[in-house]
């Protein structure tokens, strides 16, 4: 077939975890090399003795026990202009297999076709110097995405009035805010041409509005017929910017079809759902978390679950305290299983008390809701902390789906209808 | 495109030559790096072999009283000398961090990953071309006019490209691995220059050789000692710049091209084997 582009056959990939990872330290290796030898020696002695036996049996280092397959049996295809989202949790295979896909590393068993120009954007600004100027960043980064000299060129204004750095040309990146470093960045990036394009999560960088400004251009390369695979975490971008999706689990390809059919299907297996707790401390926070001096430990219903439409619900969140942290609050969420944020709770709506930790231990806060105003639907939950107006203490969204069910007051129309706020009203008919 | 384990090999000289703008841009941002918020900036290529050859002239020239070649003041002996040894040092050394260095883009893009050490080697280079600046200014201070072997020049230089390129490329796939290497090639730097007949010059060791073990054993430890790659470079130098045409030892340099041609193809052969792994091990 002459427009599949992408044609993955049986991918696999080994990593050997441990002691013999490879990465050991030069004195085992030079213990290996005196060693083999004179256990080859000892396995094969001079003096051809009479073999008692079959005890003699060769050692071999065999620990498959060790052995951790990052990649097992992977296989699907893609066809020329279709846009493909990759979705599963954190150590499904979804980055090793963008690596594979981009050369970076080597699988162990399987074999890939591509047909076309691919370039792979796993990172915003890779390669850029903090040394060199903007201009010279430009290039260089270019160069190592792939694009030629003539064509960064040609292009050179054009990206340099995406990122608004004019002013800023000839200063050493090193000296830019970390926003403008990042809009300088994705400004290359995002004028690459190549025939397929491989995206790993780079758009959750930068203020709002140059998200904005990113998905934008993601979704005009989508729409420029290009073939592009993109891995997020954020269901709503997979879903507005990608066709079709492929859902990873422990290594394999668990499913792919649909974009909205996966997701969904996606939102309902691979979160907890119903649980009266959620544990937090062991989901994996998004890369962007840095500070380690909170951490959420669980929530969980004090009232009976499913949520009811209409009725009260508290929520108690645990979380440990390890650091010293000044001016808490605490939120939840409720977003549509599509990555829209639909109501937010938070601990300092009211009264503006964000409370101070100086010591390492324990707490728990309950957050308790008048009445849920969320319509009879599936939501997904997320969980997050700041210190102060913007400082994220731990983030963790997506932490289980929730349903919520018709209440007693829920009237019959709305029963069963698409996610949406349904808040009472006070009326008056004449 | 087919990607298939152990497939790689296949088109990798196409693939160096279709990244070689990316090697370039590569080469051009680490010379540019090198001396970025110094104040003296690229001087340092040039204080760096100047103070070495100073200190060499004052100590073994003056103060231990080593012979010059005839005729060839100690100073210029030893900048002819000591201009392919920092080179090839510098380019070991450099190489040997490179691909360290740069792990972040060797874990995130992929190119082939022998640019990286080889715009190291660049780097040296372009270091080496600023430091000849010296031997010019010597020549012209001790009034030593060249002869018409100083043609010779480039085709050393690419000699010596080569005895770098060998040992560069074993030394940056060992480091990715061990970073032992990281600590050991600076001691293995600074030996070397002993080693290699940079203070002195090599007939003086085949004087001392022949001298201990007479004539037959020592001309046998002499050509040992020859095989070093680094000395055919530096004995070529000498020669090249003025040195006595009559003591040039032949077998010996012949011997060190090979060897040097032999380690030139150790170093890529283990170098495309082992940087398949880079990502994963780095």
């Amino acid at each position: 077939m002459s427009d599949i582009v992408i044609h993955v056959e049986n991918l696999s990939k080994k990593y050997i975890l441990g002691k013999k990872g490879g990465s050991e330290g030069l004195r085992h290796a030079i213990h290996d090399f005196v060693i083999t030898p004179l256990r080859w020696l000892k396995n094969h002695p001079i003096h051809a003795e009479p073999k008692t036996g079959g005890e003699r049996t060769p050692v071999k280092n065999q620990k498959p026990a060790n052995d951790f397959w990052a990649l097992k049996d992977v296989s699907f295809e893609i066809k020329q202009g279709e846009v493909v989202g990759v979705i599963g949790r954190n150590g499904a295979g979804k980055s090793t297999l963008l690596k594979i896909l981009s050369r970076i590393t080597e699988q162990t068993e399987g074999r890939v076709e591509i047909t076309g120009r691919v370039a792979s954007l796993l990172e915003v600004g890779t390669g850029f110097h903090p040394e060199l100027t903007g201009r010279e960043n430009i290039f260089l980064n270019g160069a190592i995405l792939g694009m030629s000299r003539m064509e960064i060129r040609h292009k050179f204004d054009e990206i340099v009035a995406f990122a608004e750095v004019e002013k800023f040309l000839d200063t050493p990146v090193k000296r830019y805010s970390s926003g403008m470093y990042v809009r300088l960045a994705f400004a290359v990036a995002a004028h690459l041409e190549p025939e397929i394009l491989i995206v790993d999560e780079v758009l959750a960088v930068g203020d709002a509005q140059f998200q904005k400004k990113c998905l934008g251009k993601m979704q005009e390369v989508a729409k420029g017929g290009r073939t592009v695979i993109f891995v997020s975490h954020n269901m709503g971008t997979v879903t507005s910017l990608c066709s079709r999706a492929l859902w990873m689990a422990e290594g394999r390809m668990h499913r792919t079809g649909p974009v909205r059919e996966v997701i969904n299907d996606y939102l309902s297996k691979g979160m907890a759902s119903d649980y009266k707790t959620v544990d937090l401390s062991k989901i994996p926070r998004p890369s962007y978390v840095h500070d380690d001096r909170l951490r959420l430990e669980s929530i969980e219903w004090l009232n009976d679950v499913p949520l009811q439409h209409g009725e009260p619900a508290v929520a108690l969140i645990r979380f440990v305290i390890h650091g010293p942290v000044e001016g808490v609050s605490i939120g939840i969420g409720f977003s549509t299983i599509e990555g829209t944020r639909l109501l937010s709770y938070d601990t300092d709506f009211q009264d503006d008390y964000r409370p101070d930790f100086p010591e390492a231990r324990t707490h728990s806060v309950k957050l308790a809701i008048d009445s849920l105003p969320l319509g009879p639907a599936n939501y997904s939950l997320d969980v997050g902390c700041r210190s102060g107006d913007s400082h994220a203490l731990d983030y963790v969204p997506a932490v289980a789906q929730v349903e919520v069910i018709p209440g007693p007051k829920t009237p019959g129309s709305i029963v069963r209808q698409d996610a949406g706020v349904r808040f009472q009203s006070c009326c008056s008919w004449h | 495109m087919i990607l298939e384990p152990g497939r790689a090999a296949k088109n990798y000289w196409r693939d160096l030559f279709h990244y070689r703008e990316l090697f370039l841009i590569l080469a051009w941002r680490d010379v540019l790096v090198r001396y970025k918020q110094t104040a003296a900036g690229a001087a340092w290529a040039l204080i760096q072999p100047l103070m070495s050859i100073v200190v060499m002239t004052l100590i073994f020239g003056k103060l231990a009283g080593l012979p010059s070649e005839d005729g060839v003041p100690y100073a210029i002996m030893v900048c002819a000398a000591m201009l392919p040894w920092q080179f090839f040092a510098n380019a070991l050394s450099l190489a040997s961090q490179s691909v360290v260095n740069n792990a972040g883009l060797i874990s995130k893009i992929y190119f082939p990953r022998m640019i990286v050490p080889a715009s190291s080697i660049v780097v040296s280079l372009v270091d080496f071309l600023v430091a000849c600046s010296i031997l010019a200014g010597l020549m012209v201070w001790y009034h030593f006019w060249p002869t018409w072997r100083l043609l010779v020049l480039p085709v050393l230089v690419m000699l010596a490209i080569a005895a770098a390129l060998g040992p560069g490329l074993i030394v940056t796939a060992l480091t990715v691995r061990y970073r032992d290497f990281r600590m050991l090639i600076p001691f293995v730097v600074q030996f070397g220059m002993y080693v290699c007949p940079v203070a002195y010059k090599s007939s003086l060791v085949h004087d001392k050789l022949a001298k201990k073990f007479g004539g037959k054993l020592g001309e046998k430890f002499f050509l040992l000692y020859s095989s070093n790659p680094m000395v055919g470079v530096i004995d070529g130098f000498r020669w090249a710049v003025g040195g006595n045409a009559s003591t040039f030892y032949w077998p010996g340099f012949v011997l060190s091209v090979s060897l040097t041609v032999v380690f030139m193809f150790i170093g890529i052969y283990y170098f495309r084997k082992t940087e398949r792994v880079f990502a994963d091990v780095i």
